[in-house]
C-alpha cells in the first residue's frame, strides 16, 4: 500500500485489518522525513527509536485482539509546546532548550490511548508568538507546496508536516489562529475546538484564556477523528467542560440542505487578496447550490477584534512567561552573581525577539496606572465581540471567512513590520476571543501555486454543523482540491525554482535543534 | 511613648490553613519531609501544569469570614499577583485581589476601656511560597518548594488599633475564633501564623493618617510588641527632628531588635494583578453558606454562658477552659463520661496546665483522651488508687495516654486499704521509731503525720493515709 | 501620540518583566510599543462604559477538587531540570545580604 496516499483513518482501517502494520506504517513515516525533512524542517525533534517501540507494542497489542484504538498505529506528529514524557519541550527557544517533562499532555495521553504512535515534536514559532514559524529559535520551517514561503504559524511544523506526509496527523495549538492560518497555507485541515474542549494540561501556556489544543489532518473526517479521541473533561484543568456531544464522526453527513451560512462584508473588504476572495465566495456559492441559505450581512466590530486580542495575549503571556526564570529548568545564564541578573540575563538571552516584545507589552499593559485603560479596556471589548457573535450565531449556523488575507507570504517578508503581521490575524482571532470552534479547510490554490484556506465559525459547541459543512464541501471538491493526498503536494514542491541546494538552513537549527537524528 | 503622638496600627495576618492537601494540587501539607519531597508539576510552576481549587480551603476562608461578621462575596475569583522571586515558583502568587472571599467583618477585643470592634477589611484566599535557605559555605540560596501552594488566607484588618496591646489582643481574638473552627493551629513560632504591621503616627486629634511603613518577620508576639514600639519611636523621632516618613517595607531584627528597610530597584511593588484564567470563578450559593453557617462551632463567648449554668465550676475555670476550643471539648467529653465537672476542671486547671507550662507545650498540644481521663478520676474517686498514685498516673497518661485502669493494674498501684494488709507494716514503723511513738503519746500530734508518712513511704506510696491514720490511732 | 514611551517607562518594563535590552534592542522596543499601543488605542473609538469587562468567555464555576492527598514523594521529578541543584534544593544566586 502507497502510504503517503492513505488518509489516518483509511490508514487505521487497513492497520486493523491487517493490510499492513503499525510498524510499517511509522518505517513508511520515517523514510519519509529521511528524504523530506532536511528540507522541510517540520519537526525539532524526532525520536526513530522510541516511535518504532511505540508502534511495536501498539501492533502487538493489535494481534493479540486486544482494544488498541480508534487511531491504533497511526502515525502523529505533536507541536513542541504540547508535553509527550520521555521526549524534550523546546517550545522552539532557547530558554527551553534541555527541558524534558516529567508527564505528558492530556490531550497526547488520549491520543496515544486511542492507539495513535507519536513521531516526534514539530516547529513552531517561539512559544507559539508569530504567524510564520519564523520565529523559532531552530530555524524556518519550510512549505511543501513551495519551500520558498513560510508554512504559516504559529503551528507551522505541525501544518507542514501533514502536508509534506511525514506524518499522517498532528496536533497543534490555536490562541489567535495558530492551527488554522497554518492548515490555511498547508492545504490541510485544521480545528480549534470551542474553548475548554479540549484540556489544556500539558500545554505550555501562550494565553490562557484564548489558547486550544486542534488537530491537523488530511481531511475532515480525520480532523473528526482526532477531535473525538481528544475532546473530553479533564479534572486536571479547571476551565475543560464535560461535553456529551464528542461523537464528532457522527456530524460527518454531506447534506447542507436548509443550512444558514452567514458571509460577513467586513470580511472582504480592504486588505483582502483578490484571489483568495473569490476562492472563499466560490465556495459560498458551491454550498448554497447544495441548499444551503446562503447570505451576506454585517459583523459588527471586525477592526476591534486584533488590538483587543493582541492586548490579552500579551498581558498573559507576560505573566505565564515568568516562570522561565533559570531557577528550576531550562536554560540560565552563567556568570550572573546577583539575582536579578542572573534573572535578565538567563530571559533575555533565552528568549528570541517576537518573545521580548510581547512580554514588554504585556507586562506595560498589565502596569500601575495603564490596566484600565488598556487591559480592562480589552476585556470589555472582547465582551461586546462575543455579544456580536451571539447576535450573527442567532440567525446563522455558521459564518463563513478567509482564514488569512493571503496565501503563505514568503520567507522573510513578514518580521520586518510585525504590525502588519498582527493584522494578519482579522479572520481568526475572534474566534478565540470569543471561545468559538472554527475550521480551515482548503478551497482552491492560487497562482502562484499555493493553497487557500476557507474558515466555518460556528457558535460555541456546534463542531457537528461545522464539521457537517466541512464534510459536505470536502466531498463536493475531492476531486479538485489537493487535500488528503500529500504525494501531490510534495510533487508540487519539487517543481517550483527552488533547488535544494540553494537553499540555506539556518544554521541554529543544525547548532541547537535539540534531539534530531541523534536520537 | 510621646503623649502628642497616637500610633495607627493595621493589620495582615497570614494563616496557613490546616488542609491536608495544598491550595491547588494533591500534594501534602505535612511538615518534616525532605526538601522538594511534596511537590508535583502545579506547585513548581512545571510549564504546561494547571491549577484546581480545593474545595476544603474555601470552605474554611467562608466559616473564617462568618466568625468575623464579614460579607461573604457570592461571585469571586482569583487573580495573579506577579513578581521575581525564587520562593515563588510561577514568578506569579495566585491571590485574590478584585474579588476576595469576604469584606467588611470586624472583630472585638478587650482593652483597658473595654470592649472595641476592630475592623476586618477583608479576607482573601492564596498561596504560600517556598522556602528560601541560606547555605554560607558557598555564598548561594537553596529553594524547597515543599511549603509553595500551602493553602493561607490573609486577614487585612482596618487600622483600626491604636497600642501593641490592642494588636496582641486582636491576634489573640483571631487565634481563638481560628482554632475553634478548627481552620489553622495558628502558631505563630512555626510560621502558621504571621503577622505583617503597617504602621503610622499622627499628632493626637489630627484627622489625616500620616505616612505609614510595613513591618515584616515578626515571629513572636514579643518580636510584635517590640517591633510595634520600635518602630513607632523610629517614626517620631523622625518627624520631630523635621524629617519625613518615608513608606516602605521593613524587616524586623529580632536578635537586633532593630528594622531596616527592604529597598531595591528591582522590587518595583507593581505587581500587574489581574484574573488568573486558569482557574474560574467561584459562585457562593445560599445552600453552601447554610452548610458552612450551620457547622460553625459554639463559640467561646455562648460556650461561657453555658457552662455557667450547665456546670458548677468556678467563673475563672471557665475562662480558662474555654480559652482553647480542644481544652473545652475535653472537659465536656470527660464529663460526658460520668466525670464530675468540678473534678475534671480541676485536673485541667492543675495538673494539665502545669504540665503544658512545664513542657512550653499549647493546650492544643494536649492529647490524652477524655475517656482515659475519666477512668483516672473514677479510680481516684472511688479510691481504688490515692491522690498521690492518681498524679503520677496522670503524668504518665498526659505523655502516653495510657488506659489508667489496665495501668494501674499491671504496676500494681492500687491503694491498699485493708488492715491486716497494713498492720504489718504499721507494726513495723512503729517498732521502728519508738521517739514519735513516744511523742504522740505525750500529747505531739504532729508525730502522727510523721508516722503516717514512713508508712506511706514503706508501702510505696499505695496506701491509703486515712486507713493508716485509723489503725496508727488503735495501736497506740 | 508619538513619543509617550519614554526610555525610563522602557527601563521600569524591564524591571518587571526582568528583560535586560541593549541599546538598540532598547529603541527598537520603545519603538514597537509605540506602535502597538497607537494601534491599541483604536479601541478607545469603542464606548464601553456599563460594560462587564469579560475574563471568562463561558460562566463556567465553582471547579473544585477534593482534600485528599493523590501525589507522592515529588523530589526527584522536580529536580530532573534544574540548572543547579544540592541537598535536593534548586541553587540560585543568594537571596538577601
Amino acid at each position: 500500500m502507497e502510504m503517503g496516499f492513505a488518509t489516518a483513518v483509511e490508514l487505521a482501517t487497513a492497520i486493523q485489518q491487517g493490510k499492513t502494520t503499525a510498524v510499517e506504517a511509522m518505517e513508511a513515516v520515517l523514510a519519509r522525513i529521511g528524504e523530506t525533512e532536511e528540507l522541510y524542517n517540520c519537526y525539532v525533534t524526532v525520536d526513530r527509536e522510541r516511535a518504532l517501540q511505540k508502534a511495536e507494542a501498539v501492533q502487538k497489542r493489535i494481534q493479540a485482539g486486544e482494544p488498541a484504538g480508534p487511531l491504533a498505529g497511526v502515525p502523529v506528529a505533536i507541536k513542541d509546546n504540547l508535553h509527550v514524557a520521555g521526549l524534550p519541550t523546546t517550545c522552539s527557544s532557547r530558554i527551553l532548550a534541555s527541558y524534558r517533562p516529567t508527564f505528558s499532555a492530556e490531550a497526547v495521553r488520549r491520543l496515544e490511548q486511542a492507539g495513535a504512535v507519536v513521531v516526534g515534536k514539530t516547529n513552531m514559532d517561539e512559544f507559539a508568538m508569530g504567524s510564520t514559524t519564523e520565529t523559532s529559535a531552530w530555524g524556518v520551517t519550510r512549505n511543501p507546496w513551495n519551500p520558498g514561503h513560510v508554512p504559516g504559524g504559529s503551528s507551522g511544523g505541525s501544518a507542514a508536516a501533514v502536508a509534506a506526509g511525514e506524518c499522517f496527523l498532528a496536533l497543534g495549538s490555536d490562541t489567535g489562529g495558530s492551527v488554522r492560518q497554518p492548515a490555511s497555507h498547508c492545504g490541510v485541515v485544521g480545528m480549534k475546538p470551542t474553548y475548554g474542549t479540549v484540556s489544556r494540561y500539558g500545554l505550555v501556556a501562550y494565553g490562557s484564556s484564548l489558547d486550544q489544543v486542534g488537530p491537523l489532518a488530511r481531511t475532515v473526517e480525520d480532523c473528526a477523528a482526532v477531535l473525538e479521541v481528544i475532546a473530553a473533561r479533564d479534572e486536571k484543568d479547571s476551565t475543560s467542560l464535560a461535553r456529551e456531544d464528542t461523537d464528532f464522526t457522527k456530524a460527518l453527513v454531506q447534506d447542507v440542505q436548509g443550512m444558514r451560512i452567514g458571509i460577513p462584508r467586513d470580511y472582504f473588504g480592504q486588505g483582502l487578496d483578490e484571489e483568495v476572495k473569490e476562492a472563499v465566495l466560490e465556495a459560498a456559492a458551491l454550498l448554497g447550490q447544495q441548499g444551503a441559505l446562503v447570505e451576506e450581512f454585517d459583523l459588527d466590530l471586525v477592526d476591534y477584534a486584533v488590538p483587543a486580542y493582541y492586548t490579552i495575549a500579551a498581558a498573559e503571556a507576560s505573566s505565564n512567561l515568568e516562570r522561565f526564570d533559570g531557577v528550576k529548568y531550562g536554560y540560565r545564564a552563567a556568570e550572573a552573581e546577583e539575582l536579578h541578573q542572573m534573572y535578565k540575563r538567563t530571559r533575555s538571552r533565552g528568549f528570541g525577539p517576537e518573545v521580548k516584545r510581547r512580554i514588554m507589552l504585556g507586562s506595560f499593559v498589565l502596569s500601575a496606572g495603564y490596566y484600565d485603560a488598556y487591559y480592562l479596556k480589552a476585556l470589555k471589548v472582547k465582551a461586546m465581540i462575543k455579544a456580536a457573535f451571539d447576535q450573527a450565531f442567532a440567525r446563522y449556523d455558521c459564518i463563513v471567512s478567509p482564514v488569512a488575507p493571503t496565501t503563505a507570504p514568503g520567507l522573510g517578508e513578514s518580521l520586518q513590520d510585525p504590525l502588519r503581521m498582527y493584522l494578519g490575524d482579522i479572520y481568526t482571532v475572534s474566534a478565540n476571543l470569543a471561545g468559538l470552534p472554527a475550521i480551515s479547510l482548503p478551497c482552491g490554490v492560487d497562482q502562484k501555486g499555493l493553497p487557500i484556506g476557507l474558515q466555518l465559525m460556528g457558535d460555541c459547541f456546534q463542531e457537528k454543523k461545522l464539521l457537517r459543512v466541512a464534510y459536505t464541501y470536502g466531498q463536493l471538491t475531492q476531486d479538485k482540491m489537493p487535500a488528503g493526498i500529500p504525494g501531490q503536494f510534495v510533487q508540487g514542491a519539487k517543481t517550483v525554482s527552488c533547488p535544494k541546494d540553494q537553499i540555506e538552513k539556518a544554521a541554529v537549527a543544525e547548532a541547537h535543534a535539540p534531539g534530531k537524528g541523534g536520537m | 511613648m510621646d503623649r502628642e503622638y497616637e500610633t495607627v496600627i493595621g493589620l495582615e495576618v497570614h494563616v496557613e490553613l490546616a488542609t491536608r492537601t495544598k491550595i491547588f494540587c494533591g500534594c501534602s501539607t505535612a511538615f518534616g519531609a525532605a526538601p522538594n519531597a511534596h511537590t508535583c508539576p502545579v506547585c513548581t510552576g512545571m510549564p504546561g501544569a494547571l491549577p484546581v481549587l480545593n474545595r476544603k480551603v474555601l470552605e474554611h476562608a467562608v466559616a473564617v469570614g462568618l466568625a468575623t461578621h464579614c460579607e461573604i462575596t457570592r461571585y469571586c475569583k482569583f487573580d495573579r499577583k506577579n513578581y521575581f522571586y525564587p520562593d515563588n515558583p510561577q514568578n506569579y502568587q495566585i491571590s485574590q485581589l478584585y474579588l476576595p472571599i469576604c469584606r467588611n467583618g470586624y472583630v472585638e477585643i478587650g482593652t483597658s476601656q473595654g470592649t472595641k470592634k476592630v475592623g476586618i477589611h477583608e479576607i482573601h484566599m492564596e498561596e504560600d511560597a517556598g522556602k528560601l535557605l541560606h547555605d554560607d559555605w558557598e555564598d548561594v540560596s537553596l529553594v524547597d518548594y515543599n511549603r509553595s501552594g500551602v493553602p493561607l488566607i490573609e486577614i487585612v484588618s482596618e487600622p483600626d488599633m491604636r497600642s501593641a496591646q490592642e494588636v496582641i489582643a486582636y491576634l489573640e481574638k483571631l487565634r481563638l475564633i481560628i482554632r475553634y473552627l478548627g481552620a489553622s493551629d495558628c502558631k505563630l513560632q512555626e510560621g502558621s501564623m504571621r503577622a505583617d504591621v503597617n504602621l503610622s503616627v499622627r499628632k493626637v486629634g489630627a484627622k489625616e493618617y500620616g505616612i505609614r511603613t510595613e513591618m515584616k518577620n515578626l515571629g513572636s508576639f514579643r518580636a510584635i510588641s517590640r517591633a510595634i514600639e520600635g518602630e513607632c519611636k523610629r517614626q517620631i523621632d523622625l518627624l520631630e527632628s523635621g524629617e519625613r516618613v518615608i513608606q516602605e517595607t521593613r524587616r524586623w531584627d529580632e536578635t537586633k531588635e532593630t528594622s531596616y528597610a527592604m529597598r531595591s530597584k528591582e522590587d518595583a511593588r507593581d505587581y500587574r494583578y489581574f484574573p488568573d484564567p486558569d482557574l474560574v470563578p467561584v459562585r457562593i450559593s445560599d445552600a453552601f453558606l447554610e452548610e458552612i453557617a450551620g457547622r460553625q462551632p459554639e463559640f467561646r463567648t455562648e460556650k461561657m454562658q453555658r457552662y455557667k449554668t450547665e456546670f458548677d465550676i468556678p467563673d475563672y475555670d471557665i475562662e480558662i477552659i474555654t480559652s482553647s476550643r480542644h481544652m473545652a471539648d475535653l472537659f465536656e467529653e470527660t464529663v460526658a463520661c460520668g466525670a464530675a465537672p468540678k473534678k475534671v476542671s480541676n485536673w485541667l486547671m492543675v495538673e494539665t496546665l502545669r504540665l503544658l507550662k512545664e513542657k512550653g507545650l499549647d493546650p492544643e498540644d494536649i492529647r490524652f483522651s477524655p475517656a482515659h481521663l475519666a477512668s483516672l478520676i473514677a479510680l481516684a474517686e472511688s479510691r481504688v488508687i490515692n491522690s498521690t498514685v492518681a498524679k503520677e498516673v496522670f503524668e504518665v497518661l498526659f505523655e502516653e495516654d495510657v488506659d489508667p485502669e489496665s495501668y494501674v493494674e499491671e504496676k500494681g498501684l492500687k491503694m491498699v486499704s485493708n488492715e491486716s494488709a497494713l498492720l504489718e507494716t504499721v507494726k513495723e514503723v512503729l517498732a521502728a521509731n519508738p521517739k514519735s511513738v513516744e511523742d504522740y503519746r505525750g500529747g505531739k500530734e504532729k508525730a502522727m503525720g510523721f508516722l503516717v508518712g514512713q508508712t506511706m513511704k514503706a508501702m510505696k506510696g499505695k496506701a491509703d493515709p486515712g486507713a493508716v491514720g485509723k489503725l496508727l490511732k488503735e495501736l497506740l | 501620540m508619538a513619543n509617550r514611551i519614554s526610555d525610563d517607562i522602557i527601563e521600569y518594563v524591564g524591571i518587571l518583566a526582568k528583560l535586560e535590552l541593549s541599546g538598540q534592542e532598547r529603541e527598537q522596543a520603545r519603538r514597537d510599543m509605540e506602535e502597538m499601543l497607537c494601534y491599541i488605542d483604536k479601541l478607545n473609538e469603542l464606548d464601553t462604559s456599563g460594560v462587564e469587562p469579560m475574563s471568562h468567555v463561558f460562566q463556567v464555576q465553582n471547579v473544585f477538587r477534593e482534600d485528599v492527598v493523590t501525589n507522592g514523594d515529588g523530589g526527584q521529578e522536580t529536580l530532573c531540570n534544574a540548572p543547579e541543584q544540592k541537598d535536593g534544593m534548586f541553587v540560585v544566586p543568594k537571596t538577601f545580604v
